[in-house]
């Protein structure tokens, strides 16, 4: 691609370098450890479903046994393999047995490691087969069926009752809409389970279940067949529960997941430990189901000042794609997320948003960067927010974005009615095809407004980075140096759910998924 | 001619000509877009009380739903000057101001906290008023000297809230709604107040709620001392936490 902004590319090279070195920093953490939910997320790759009499989800059943029984750092696919040789059942059967008192995974007789592995082996290869088919249903329905134009109009839907999400979604797609994100009910990042079955009520959104999923994912397939492309879903893969909703995802062939740590972290206050590991799993398995991931840089600046802050959403793409890399996940899976959030009365603030986004475009140059709107200056003021949107709009159209997360006039005041999603679609719509090569068409000013914007905000980022790596991730987010937010190493929700691997530690998932599958 | 004058008793929408009653609006309609659902949307606006409604556009939004933008003249009007709205009564102090009252009359620093409760992701209200750089030039009362300020974030449970302000001995509590779904801030805040006076904590602090569908008449309803709606800086809150504290004798 022909640069318009005469970025410096030995300092891209330099920052992307400290990433590097900052994401090799946390994955020497990241590999000697695990969690309760990679492991609740083994156990479900090896298919196991289900909630006992309870309503606890099996999978955690399954694990408050191991954990118990002081196991949890050999992981749950050594002690279900253990189980399955000695007992010759399968992984849902034990997990049932678990449930009922009638089995101690970790007080079995200890069989030996070759034949548990071979015996897990087999049943993960079962797994792995079934995603590979999904993104092999994906690719087939995107070619044969169509695909939308990028940058790709992404809409949610909210209602808290999947049903009528369903019938929403189903009209959004109608109106033209590329993705539909499901908005999670409130606080389910917090919650240490995936809840179970189709689900009628939630608060600010609908629970992610696996049957959820499937329902979604069926109607969707429904009416893409109807309009004739195909229509991804997307979900988020955030929260305590990261990697068990990557699998859910996986094994329902979501295709768009919110994915992000740093995100949890800042945001929501889950343990920055917990949360590194738990992300390196989930993108491994993102990568391999072919889903495209959702970075929320984007929010850095609905805390902290989008002018001044602007590189710190730029030196997070970098570290981010640095861990995404090293789950295996392409460049063309990375949806780096950054916001158009300046304030609306700023002189030239246009020109800046502009220079930033095609700064982003140039720096990441095969990744489909996810865009959001405008939402910190909202104001309720429903007409002037339609025209920040089209600005918004005009801004990705003209930098080719990948995923534009569509504004709503109504941000600020509820969760988008139905004529919210048409009329934004219809904006979207209406500047993408009137200005669709406006980018091939304009070159910037050489020092003028945009460049050196751009320039201003890469020098930043660069100068960032190499502090941080420097300093370590996580001695930076204790500082807050990303969306203005402080949090502490041992701080935060999940942290008892993180242990040390034990030599024996076995989960044939990663090495099968990085290598492409079975 | 000379325009004609207002009457105050009788105020109604203004379009291009004093009280000509114009009022735009536009709603969806669960029917496919066609002349049947044009008469529907024009008869919906009658019911409404508009006089003349015109639909002036209909547009299909996939089948079984349409979209319409609906002229009319409105027949009702408002006697405007018997309308009272009880407002935050205290003269909004600058920074400097509330620091120095602080220092003069409360003589301690006070701790307030703040948080958007229940299922509310939205921070930007809460953060507008506590966090340092505060929003458009004003800044929060995390800079106020003399105040101790604790911005908890988002989705807080009331529980935690509560317990909090315990741990804390807060002074004053913010608490902040911007995004609800079904009206659902009204029975949370509602739940803050309970908990709050299950505690007997309630006559001890100061407590107070914003957001841009809260006004002061709302707060006092649900049980708080004050509300603030959109346009509201830190320096409005913290002008009328400093005052009540001290008019209450919590000092």
């Amino acid at each position: 691609m022909e640069s318009k902004l005469n970025l410096d590319e030995k300092m891209i090279q330099e920052a992307r370098q400290a990433a590097k070195a900052i994401a090799d920093d946390v994955q020497y953490f990241i590999d000697e450890h695990t969690t309760v939910t990679v492991e609740r997320t083994v156990t479900r790759l090896l298919g196991i479903d289900g909630v006992d009499e309870m309503d606890t989800p099996l999978p955690n059943v399954v694990l408050d046994n191991i954990k118990q029984g002081g196991g949890l750092g050999k992981g749950a696919a050594f002690w279900i393999g253990n189980a399955m040789v000695e007992l010759k059942k399968s992984p849902q059967e034990i997990a049932e047995a678990v449930s009922r008192g009638e089995l101690d995974l970790t007080k079995t007789p200890i069989n030996d490691e070759k034949d548990i592995q071979r015996t897990i082996d087999e049943v993960a290869a079962v797994t792995v087969g079934t995603i590979q088919q999904n993104r092999e249903r994906r690719d087939h329905d995107m070619k044969n069926i169509g695909d939308g134009e990028k940058p790709y109009l992404y809409v949610i839907v909210a209602t808290g009752n999947i049903y009528e999400d369903a019938m929403q979604a189903k009209s959004a797609a109608r109106q033209g809409a590329d993705i539909i994100a499901v908005i999670r009910s409130t606080a389910q990042s917090l919650l240490d389970y995936v809840p179970y079955g189709p689900t009628t009520e939630g608060f600010g959104g609908t629970y992610a279940t696996q049957e959820n999923f499937r329902i979604m994912r069926e109607a969707l397939d429904e009416v893409g067949a109807e309009v004739g492309k195909y229509i991804h879903l997307c979900n988020y893969c955030s929260g305590l529960c990261m990697p068990e909703i990557a699998a859910m995802g996986a094994l329902e062939r979501l295709d768009v997941m919110l994915n992000d740590a740093l995100y949890g972290i800042l945001f929501r206050d889950i343990n920055m430990q917990r949360t590194l590991v738990d992300q390196y799993f989930s993108r491994i398995i993102n990568g391999f189901a072919g889903i495209m991931i959702n970075t929320g840089e984007d929010n850095y600046l609905t805390t902290a000042d989008a002018v001044e802050e602007a590189h710190t959403v730029l030196a997070s793409q970098f570290i981010n794609e640095q861990f995404a890399k090293k789950a295996g996940l392409p460049e063309e899976q990375m949806g780096l997320g950054h916001a158009f959030e300046m304030r609306p009365d700023l002189k030239n603030g246009f020109l800046w948003e502009l220079g930033q986004a095609q700064m982003a475009r140039e720096i990441f140059p095969r990744a489909p960067l996810k865009y959001m709107p405008p939402t910190k200056f909202k104001t309720g003021d429903i007409f002037k927010g339609h025209i920040q949107d089209a600005m918004f709009n005009l801004i990705s159209i003209w930098t080719n974005q990948g995923v534009q997360l569509l504004g709503m006039m109504t941000e600020a005041i509820h969760t988008p009615h139905i004529q919210d999603r048409a009329l934004a679609i219809e904006n979207a719509k209406y500047i993408f095809n009137n200005c669709r090569d406006l980018g091939s068409e304009i070159t910037f000013k050489e020092d003028g407004i945009i460049q050196s914007r751009a320039k201003d905000v890469l020098s930043n980022a660069h100068d960032l980075l190499i502090e941080i790596q420097r300093n370590g991730i996580f001695k930076t987010i204790e500082e807050g140096k990303f969306g203005g937010v402080k949090r502490m190493r041992t701080g935060g929700k999940g942290l008892d759910g993180v242990t040390k691997k034990d030599s024996g530690y076995y989960n044939p998932f990663v090495d099968l998924m990085l290598q492409g599958g079975a | 001619m000379a325009l004609e004058k207002v009457d105050l008793t009788k105020v109604k929408p203004y379009g291009d000509t004093l009280n000509d009653g114009m009022v735009q609006m536009s709603f969806t309609l669960p029917v496919s877009a066609d002349e049947e659902a044009k008469e529907a949307a024009r008869r919906l606006g009658m019911k409404m009380g508009l006089e003349d409604p015109s639909v002036v556009s209909m547009k299909a939004m996939g089948p079984g739903f349409s979209f319409f933008v609906v002229y009319g003249r409105c027949a009702a009007s408002i006697d405007y000057t018997a309308i009272e709205v009880p407002k935050v009564d205290v003269e909004t102090m600058s920074k400097k101001e509330v620091e120095a009252y602080i220092e003069g009359k409360i003589k301690r620093d006070i701790t307030i906290i703040g948080a958007c409760t229940g299922s509310d992701a939205h921070t930007v209200g809460i953060d507008a008023i506590m966090n340092m750089k505060g929003f458009d030039g004003h800044y929060g009362l995390e800079r106020y000297k003399g105040i101790e300020a604790v911005n908890m974030g988002s989705q807080v449970p009331n529980e935690e809230l509560v317990a909090k302000a315990i741990e804390l001995k807060a002074d004053a509590i913010l608490v902040s709604q911007v995004v609800t779904q079904k009206d659902v801030h009204v029975p949370n805040l509602t739940e803050l107040i309970e908990l709050l006076e299950a505690e007997g904590l309630r006559e001890k602090m100061v407590v107070v709620c914003g957001g841009p569908r809260i006004n002061h008449e709302l707060a006092k309803e649900l049980g708080y001392d004050a509300g603030f709606g959109t346009g509201s800086y830190a320096e409005d809150v913290a002008s009328f936490v400093v005052d009540e504290i001290v008019k209450r004798k919590l000092v």
